[in-house]
């Protein structure tokens, strides 16, 4: 241990006096300890990942006003994605009853391995058919249309829509509305 | 001839090193930390991959959980003039009348979930007791008693006659386990206020997930 020393200690042998080193050494332990505590008490009582928001909007209710109007869309472009229970996805691009090819329902789950690697070539492949459509605007492309089950959670919610991120979905949707078909699909991703 | 002599000193060690560097661990956890506080209705929120900060200021949290088998919700908000302006109006529309004292108290509260009928004596607990679990039973939001409702819109209200130029942001803090229906049924009733923007709270999660 370090310790502060205050003079040579020797007990004076020969009865010399000699002139004393002055040691300008100072025992920085009880500091170094002192320091350490109070670095374990501040990272055991804070929380160091401040919570993070993802912006969420959702289209007005309000049926007064005329968005809510339908308005036709591409078939090719929109894939629709079902949220079940037990972290799985079922997911079809384009209309349940003709899907376009490769398209049809099929269970996936999440993350890198699951429903991203539906997306990511999808995602491209649709901006590319949607450039050589008439009328296209800057920004069109894929439209996700997410519908959660009853079974499904609030983290596969927030899962899906930072997948819409991640793949740079240009345009998504929350839909509380199944088609018949789609119950059925629902109904057998929940089945247990 | 020199002799060698033995030194008397003790062996030490130079702590100065040693010493700057834990002074310098704990100046920055003490700049870049924020207190825990401690929550009534704690909630494990899912993570995402979004790198936007939830405001600091003007925002409502609406924590959404599970505590002893039953669904909650718990309302906070982060302004304490905010806080007193909304006990304000909100005691006006229910006929309960809150005293200075517990006005002044209440800014400090910063999550309740009890009726507005129990809230005077939430707001008499101390801190400890009043975060401990399963004491606070919930905002009522049924389509009888939809205080949650009244809670936002007060809150808009109060915000406004405060005169704050900015509006009031919503966020939902659900536990990652909570079913899909329960958090629709909160983005309904913020819907039906046309509140069509909110956000949705969440941990960081590592940008190569």
């Amino acid at each position: 241990m370090a310790e502060l020393n205050t003079g040579d200690g020797g007990g004076g042998k020969g009865g010399k006096v000699r002139s004393k080193k002055q040691n300008s050494k100072v025992d920085l332990t009880a500091m170094v300890d002192l320091a350490f505590l109070l670095i374990t008490f501040f990272m055991l009582t804070t929380s160091l990942s401040k919570p993070k928001a993802m912006d969420l909007g959702m289209p007005p209710k309000d049926d007064s006003t005329k968005v809510n109007v339908d308005i036709k869309v591409d078939q090719k472009r929109t894939l629709t994605i079902i949220l079940g229970d037990d972290n799985k996805i079922k997911w079809y691009h384009g209309l349940i009853n003709e899907p376009e090819p490769d398209g049809k329902p099929q269970t996936i789950g999440y993350g890198k391995e699951g429903i991203r690697s539906v997306l990511l070539p999808r995602v491209k492949s649709i901006e590319e058919y949607t450039k050589t459509r008439p009328n296209t605007k800057p920004g069109d492309g894929m439209i996700a249309i997410i519908k959660p089950t009853k079974k499904s959670t609030y983290k596969n919610l927030v899962d899906i829509l930072d997948e819409m991120a991640i793949c740079k979905v240009p345009t998504y949707a929350i839909v509380n509305d199944f088609l018949p078909e789609e119950k059925k699909l629902a109904e057998e991703l929940n089945k247990k | 001839m020199a002799k060698i002599k033995m030194s008397k000193k003790a062996a030490s060690i130079d702590m100065t090193a040693m010493c700057d560097v834990a002074f310098l661990l704990l100046t920055f956890f003490i700049l870049t930390a924020t207190a825990k506080t401690p929550e009534p209705l704690p909630v494990e929120t899912p993570a995402s991959t979004v790198e936007v900060k939830l405001p600091e200021t003007g925002l409502v949290t609406l924590t959404v959980g599970k505590s002893e088998g039953k669904d909650k919700v718990f309302f906070g908000m982060k302004d304490r003039d905010v806080r007193e302006k909304t006990l304000e109006l909100m005691g006006n529309k229910y006929g309960v009348k809150f005293t200075p004292e517990e006005s002044a108290q209440f800014a400090l509260i910063d999550e309740f979930g009890v009726p507005i009928q129990a809230l005077k004596q939430i707001i008499a607990m101390k801190g400890a007791e009043r975060n401990r679990a399963g004491l606070q039973p919930g905002i009522p939001m049924d389509s009888i008693d939809n205080q949650l409702k009244d809670w936002i819109y007060t809150a808009r209200q109060a915000n406004i006659e405060l005169g704050k130029e900015k509006d009031l942001d919503f966020a939902i803090r659900g536990d990652a386990k909570q079913e899909y229906p329960k958090i629709k049924k909160i983005m309904d009733i913020l819907q039906d206020q046309n509140i069509n923007s909110f956000n949705l709270v969440t941990g960081a999660r590592g940008k190569n997930y």
